[in-house]
């Protein structure tokens, strides 16, 4: 097999969402037999070339496509892929935890109802030859609830192998592409490598890879060529080896180590009242430790998968970590064993990003779900006062500006933005020390974003603390007089003042070697 | 008798009493007239089926006894639906109500009639067994985290094994006569102290859910155990404490169900299984329309049986209990669906706002 035969080419690929370019006349080649790296934000582009080849997405008209020298016509129909030799491999392995090995690899074709008799005992010896060959070692008939984290990747990626090689055998192509779409992004660092040689034995095997990521660590480890996205174009494309990783830094983000902006005039941080966690680990997070002050915003943020996401949920009880104590004033509480009740009454507050989910009930009136955390102090005489709380629950929200400050609408009857601030009023009438906010202005409008702003600086004004989760550099530019970087399930830097920048925080998230450089 | 008469105008009848008036209240453009309709829709269902089995039956049907008699035999019909509305405000299915019942008559029956227990001990039985079957269900559901249809359909059987053991699978009576006097000897204008209890129980029950914040947290953890949970509330302590009540107040329907009949059937409980729960759906469509509630309940149990005893006064047989309740349980429980999404849609208008 010539290796240097083009599998997949690419041409003037561009899609239009209303008034946007989400990509504008990108090419692609990739490969047999090599990794071909795409690196960029989100929202630089990833995920629509994906989804074009994926036959999700129409591209516009002028695209071609040619895969194993053929040309194809797209635009793509949905599912198209599978027979062209192409599959995918996505964040979320897609398998099902509670079966076997065997059955989720074996999982596309009695989906498709292809089987006859399924002849399991050949079947278990395949894959065990499969699993051998790409270096797995996991019995076939263990469910696949019990393999490690990092196996499960591989079993969705020699799934997608094996799909590929059966079409190749019974079309008689010979050419197969796999297309791994942030396949790193829930796992630990020291179990990557293992992944990684599944990966280069898919690659020596013939395969074209297109390895979709924003870890830089990642695409320099494993790819052969790169292609960096930024604003749905081509930054820069070529050999991954004359690429060093602050020319990765700076074709993702745009611009050079952005300047330090003049440092506002700002308050001497307090030292006395802190909020402070102490050797925070758990699912996701390694060691954390981290102060806030009252008065302050603090801002976390960090690629996806970089445990940032988890912090909430572990400070909260939601999540249960494997040890670590936050101080709260005078009290102290294990975080091991905090419930959600528990931090509620030490005055740690927490809204979900996820809003209609984790947030608050859409379906139940304003007013139910503002009063949710009160109830008893409108609870007098055996009586619940359902107009006072009604009349709570207004004056609450008409203090944020929700609009209508109607407290008998259904509140999923409201905009995300009001939403929101109905959430914000739920918390914040309990006066906590500590407010955890994730994500708190996602599906939020501009103007009802800079409402909130002032919402959560009116807070810190008078005596809180807040810690917002955000992979919104934008937003924690504006809202942060501190932010903490995670990388890999650890604090990997913290910025302050000047340097809380987008585009800083944007190099910090991907590791940019600036911190030793300067 | 005459049933296969196939010009027997009653159960299509029935079937558009049922249906038209809360289908028919369109979701987008409801004033408050349409939510006034909308809340009792069910009893002007009921006004007009006593108006057409009035006017089919005038003789038999319109007459106070007629209605004294429904009232007073339903008591225990009213208590189990008030049972099902405690469990289904937390999402959680107690299949095992029914049983509990029958075991709650039972042993009743079986300490007072044939052992010789004063009443007043043998009611205290029946309760607290009522409770060890809550208890036993709130293991199974909140602490092993069995699926609560498995878990209580698996407990139904097993308490109703229990039951046909200890009575040997015979019907026992000889219940002291003084549960009978308390719960269904006529007291005043007809009406007995059974009918009372069911009155204060649904009105506690509609105090609970309304007017304390144990009521207002269970609705939550039934709506969004997740939310309920992050939102500070023991959400297991919760859900346990409502498959206990559940078990209790089943068991006191058990009471009632000795002292109106003074004897036990140990299959009893069977057929109000599905009444209960048909009235239990079809109460969450009235009165506070897309929740579980008392008196939507309390009205869908006489409008259930308000058909069910006009239809047995036009001579039809046995079978169509089981047509009517299954089908109302059936139309019931897809009402209260299109409700709970009609009345999630309502305010359209409020989305323009911002």
């Amino acid at each position: 097999m010539n290796a240097a035969t083009p599998v997949l080419e690419a041409r003037h690929f561009s899609k239009r969402f209303g008034g946007t370019l989400a990509l504008d006349d990108i090419g692609l080649t990739i490969d047999s037999g090599s990794v071909h790296g795409m690196v960029g934000h989100n929202g630089s582009g990833k995920s629509t070339f994906i989804k074009i080849l994926a036959g999700y997405h129409a591209p516009e008209p002028g695209a071609e496509l040619t895969i194993g020298g053929r040309p194809v016509r797209v635009p793509l129909a949905p599912g198209r892929f599978r027979s062209l030799g192409m599959a995918f491999v996505h964040q979320d392995p897609g398998l099902i935890a509670s079966l076997s090995v065997v059955e989720n690899l074996r999982i596309g074709a009695i989906a498709r109802g292809r089987l006859g008799r399924i002849a399991w005992r050949d079947e278990v010896r395949r894959c065990e030859e499969l699993l051998a060959e790409f270096g797995v070692s996991c019995d076939p008939r263990a469910n696949v609830e019990t393999l490690r984290p990092w196996q499960r990747p591989m079993l969705a990626i020699i799934r997608a192998v094996d799909e590929i090689r059966r079409l190749l055998r019974e079309t008689g192509q010979h050419r197969g592409v796999l297309i791994l779409d942030e396949p790193t992004a829930n796992l630990a660092d020291s179990n990557v490598g293992q992944l990684f040689d599944v990966v280069r034995r898919v690659q020596s095997a013939g395969f074209g890879v297109l390895f979709v990521s924003h870890d830089l660590d990642e695409v320099l480890a494993v790819t052969d060529h790169v292609t960096v996205l930024r604003d749905g174009r081509i930054a820069g494309s070529g050999a991954t080896s004359s690429f060093t990783r602050s020319d990765l830094v700076r074709l993702i983000v745009g611009h050079d180590i952005p300047p330090a902006a003049p440092a506002p005039a700002q308050a001497a941080r307090r030292t006395d009242h802190l909020t402070e966690v102490h050797g925070l680990s758990g699912p996701g997070v390694r060691d954390v430790d981290l102060s806030v002050a009252p008065g302050e915003i603090v801002g976390v943020s960090g690629l996806t998968g970089s445990g940032f996401a988890e912090l909430g949920p572990l400070l909260i009880g939601a999540l249960p970590a494997w040890k670590g104590r936050m101080r709260l004033g005078t009290t102290t509480i294990d975080l091991a064993t905090i419930t959600p009740g528990a931090a509620i009454a030490a005055g740690v507050c927490y809204v979900p990003g996820d809003r209609l989910r984790e947030g608050c009930i859409g379906e139940l009136t304003v007013a139910e779900n503002v009063g949710l955390p009160v109830l008893r102090r409108f609870f007098r005489a055996g009586w619940l006062h359902r107009r006072a709380l009604a009349s709570h629950a207004r004056a609450q929200i008409t203090r944020l500006g929700v609009r209508p400050p109607d407290p008998t609408l259904t509140l999923e009857s409201l905009s995300g933005g009001n939403q929101q601030k109905v959430l914000l009023a739920k918390w914040l009438q309990l006066e906590p020390r500590l407010l955890i906010l994730q994500e708190p202005t996602q599906g939020v409008d501009v103007g009802a974003r800079e409402q909130i702003f002032a919402i959560l600086r009116a807070f810190v004004a008078h005596g809180g603390s807040v810690l917002c989760l955000s992979g919104d550099h934008e937003q924690l530019e504006m809202l942060c007089s501190r932010v903490l970087i995670f990388r890999r399930g650890r604090v990997a830097c913290e910025l302050a003042g000047p340097e809380v920048i987008k585009d800083r925080i944007a190099h910090e998230c991907l590791g940019s070697d600036f911190a030793s450089a300067a | 008798m005459n049933v296969s008469d196939p010009t027997s105008p009653a159960p299509p009848d029935h079937a558009a009493a049922l249906r038209p008036p809360e289908a028919s209240a369109g979701p987008a453009h409801q004033g408050a007239f349409g939510k006034f309709c909308h809340r009792y829709a069910l009893l002007f269902a009921w006004a007009i089926l006593i108006a057409v089995f009035g006017v089919i039956e005038p003789d038999s049907f319109l007459q106070i006894q007629t209605f004294t008699s429904m009232f007073n035999s339903q008591a225990v019909l009213v208590v189990l639906t008030c049972s099902l509305v405690v469990t289904l405000t937390s999402s959680e299915y107690d299949l095992s109500a029914a049983s509990v019942l029958s075991l709650s008559a039972m042993l009743i029956a079986v300490l007072n009639a044939q052992m010789q227990v004063p009443i007043g001990w043998a009611i205290l039985a029946a309760l607290a067994a009522g409770l060890v079957v809550g208890t036993i269900n709130g293991i199974l559901v909140v602490v092993v985290g069995v699926e609560s249809i498995i878990a209580t359909l698996g407990m139904g059987s097993l308490v109703s094994g229990i039951t046909l053991w200890i009575s040997h699978s015979n019907l026992i009576s000889g219940i002291s006569n003084t549960l009978v006097t308390y719960v269904i000897v006529p007291q005043f204008f007809g009406i007995s102290l059974g009918f009372v209890y069911a009155v204060a129980i649904a009105a506690g029950l509609w105090y609970f859910l309304t007017y304390t914040p144990l009521g207002r947290q269970l609705l939550f953890v039934g709506r969004g155990r997740r939310i309920a949970r992050l939102s500070g509330l023991a959400v297991g302590r919760l859900r346990f404490g409502a498959l206990m009540a559940g078990s209790f107040l089943a068991a006191m329907a058990g009471v009632f169900y000795a002292g109106t009949s003074a004897s036990a059937d140990p299959n009893s409980g069977d057929s109000f299984m599905l009444p209960a729960f048909a009235a239990a759906f079809l109460g969450s469509t009235s009165i506070v329309p897309g929740r579980f509630n008392a008196w939507g309940s309390f009205a869908a149990v006489y409008f259930l049986v308000t058909g069910i005893y006009g239809l047995s006064l036009m001579g039809i047989q046995v079978f169509i209990q089981n047509l009517f309740y299954g089908g109302a349980l059936i139309i019931a429980v897809a009402l209260s669906i299109m409700v709970r999404r009609s009345e999630t849609r309502e305010p359209d208008i409020a989305k323009e706002g911002n």
